[in-house]
């Protein structure tokens, strides 16, 4: 029944953008009509499936370190004072920078290809999943340290045993985050400086005026986003099946 | 600090006292009790009752070793040694993981101490979860499981830790009457033979379940003069005398608020 909606609302965007188009005689080099953007994805399926591609490793690697290098920095934060007391400022000194900035820093020091761009997604995404996962580590039930601390527990194994698990809800919402945030962070990597990827791609479409295989291009990444956050839920949703269903049936 | 295991506790050997001697804590910049004396007797069940914010669960976390006793303080077992690493805990908010299973959950102690014989330990958890009639549950995860299940897993939990002294605070409370009343029936044979030491609101389950009831009062506070209802526990609710003891600590209670 969702899925049904989500498809007449698309139709009917798609069929009003047709309808404006034709009504109003837009030239294609300001808005293609659906039927061209269609056209070009076809045509043109070659180029847009090896950018696709790309971008698509970009992403999945950026989501990957960037959740593994964000849990990481939540669990040393958990683990130790002397990290909360160094390693915070830090931190939030690190998300006060605005990320557009040193993307042209990130392209010097890693190169045109893949790193930068895997990078740059790692910095829009790491301190997302770090403060939802070190929050999650934070808000132990006390009852359950307190249980665990009469049954002679180390520190390190009631982290291992019973906070990390507990948190591992909260880390879940900091990764579904990240997943939206990931394609962004690569995008903006490609945008400053690459010779490859759907942000370069579409950067070299404006510049000719080829607005349908920007809009192609477009809707190649927005697809890839959806899926890739769709696959993330679903994937979490499976591995914390124990925990409680915090959204409605609604959304 | 390191402590060997506990031999099993059978049922006709006692566990020791608790003897708590010039116990000092604070909450707050409250002084909830100064130079507490207690001694809770071996292999009996201490019910103790007071208003909210008297310092009975404080008492108790005291006594687990979850709060230090203060300066000169001491909480010892009748028989010389410490009570730290000898408790089995069983507390007043949720008492399961939810990521575990039933099984999981009655055999935490092990993991959490880094021993190994999981396959052993699970056999354990299985006989304690049949005794305390939760056979073929095993499996299932504390979310799929009613209030007073949950209660029994916990229960289990704690005789599968089969120390000999068990501290409870408040385990009953957030469960309806009839299951309630069914699991202090289950936890008072179960438990018996230890020394054990419940926190409660109710009064009448003190009186059910308590071979001695102490009435917590004033602040700081102290305990009551024990009050011992007559017969063994769990006694059977349709006793006059029991009825007539819950009047009298009624009135404690209503004392003990006004005066808190």
């Amino acid at each position: 029944m969702t899925a049904l909606r989500a498809l007449v609302t698309l139709a009917g965007l798609i069929v009003s953008w047709q309808a404006l188009v034709m009504a109003t005689g837009l030239p294609p080099y300001l808005l293609p009509a659906p039927t061209r953007v269609a056209r070009a994805l076809v045509a043109r399926w070659d180029i847009l499936w090896h950018h696709t591609q790309i971008t698509m490793l970009e992403i999945a690697l950026g989501l990957v370190l960037g959740v593994l290098f964000g849990a990481s920095c939540a669990l040393t934060l958990a683990a130790s004072r002397y990290a909360r007391r160094w390693l915070m400022p830090i931190l939030i000194a690190s998300q006060a920078m605005p990320t557009f900035a040193i993307a042209p820093l990130l392209v010097l020091w890693f190169g045109y290809g893949l790193g930068s761009k895997i990078v740059m997604a790692i910095i829009v995404i790491f301190f997302t999943v770090a403060s939802s996962f070190y929050d999650g580590l934070r808000r132990t039930e006390p009852g359950w340290l307190d249980l665990a601390r009469t049954m002679s527990a180390t520190p390190m194994r009631i982290l291992w045993l019973v906070r990390v698990p507990a948190a591992l809800p909260s880390l879940a919402t900091g990764v579904r985050v990240a997943a939206v945030y990931a394609p962004v962070g690569a995008i903006i990597g490609e945008w400053v400086g690459a010779s490859r990827g759907l942000g370069y791609l579409m950067l070299q479409s404006n510049a000719r005026m080829q607005i349908d295989m920007l809009f192609a291009a477009l809707l190649l990444l927005a697809t890839f986003s959806m899926a890739l956050y769709a696959l993330v839920d679903a994937l979490l949703r499976r591995l914390i099946a124990w925990a409680p269903e915090r959204l409605s049936d609604d959304d | 600090m390191t402590f060997s295991a506990p031999a099993p506790q059978s049922h006709n050997t006692p566990s020791p006292d608790i003897l708590v001697h010039a116990a000092r804590l604070s909450y707050g910049g409250d002084l909830l009790f100064d130079h507490l004396d207690a001694r809770f007797p071996g292999g009996r069940c201490t019910c103790l009752l007071g208003p909210s914010g008297v310092g009975k669960s404080s008492l108790l976390r005291l006594i687990a070793g979850l709060a230090p006793p203060g300066a000169g303080g001491e909480v010892i077992g009748g028989d010389g040694a410490p009570v730290t690493g000898r408790v089995a805990w069983m507390g007043q908010t949720e008492p399961l993981m939810p990521w575990l299973s039933a099984r999981g959950n009655v055999a935490i102690g092990p993991r959490l101490r880094g021993e190994g014989g999981y396959d052993a330990a699970s056999r354990r958890a299985d006989a304690l979860l049949t005794r305390v009639g939760l056979a073929g549950r095993e499996r299932d995860r504390p979310a799929t499981l009613s209030g007073g299940m949950r209660q029994r897993v916990a229960l289990a939990r704690t005789l599968f830790e089969d120390r000999p002294f068990v501290l409870m605070d408040e385990p009953f409370s957030a469960l309806d009457a009839i299951t309630r009343f069914a699991l202090q029936e289950e936890a008072a044979r179960h438990l018996a033979g230890r020394t054990v030491l419940l926190v409660t609101h109710d009064p009448l389950e003190a009186l059910r379940l308590g071979h001695v009831v102490h009435v917590m009062a004033g602040r700081p506070a102290i305990l009551g003069a024990p009050i011992t209802p007559p017969g063994d526990p769990p006694r059977d609710l349709k006793d006059a005398r029991l009825l007539a003891l819950q009047g009298e600590l009624l009135d404690r209670l209503a004392h003990a608020a006004a005066a808190a």
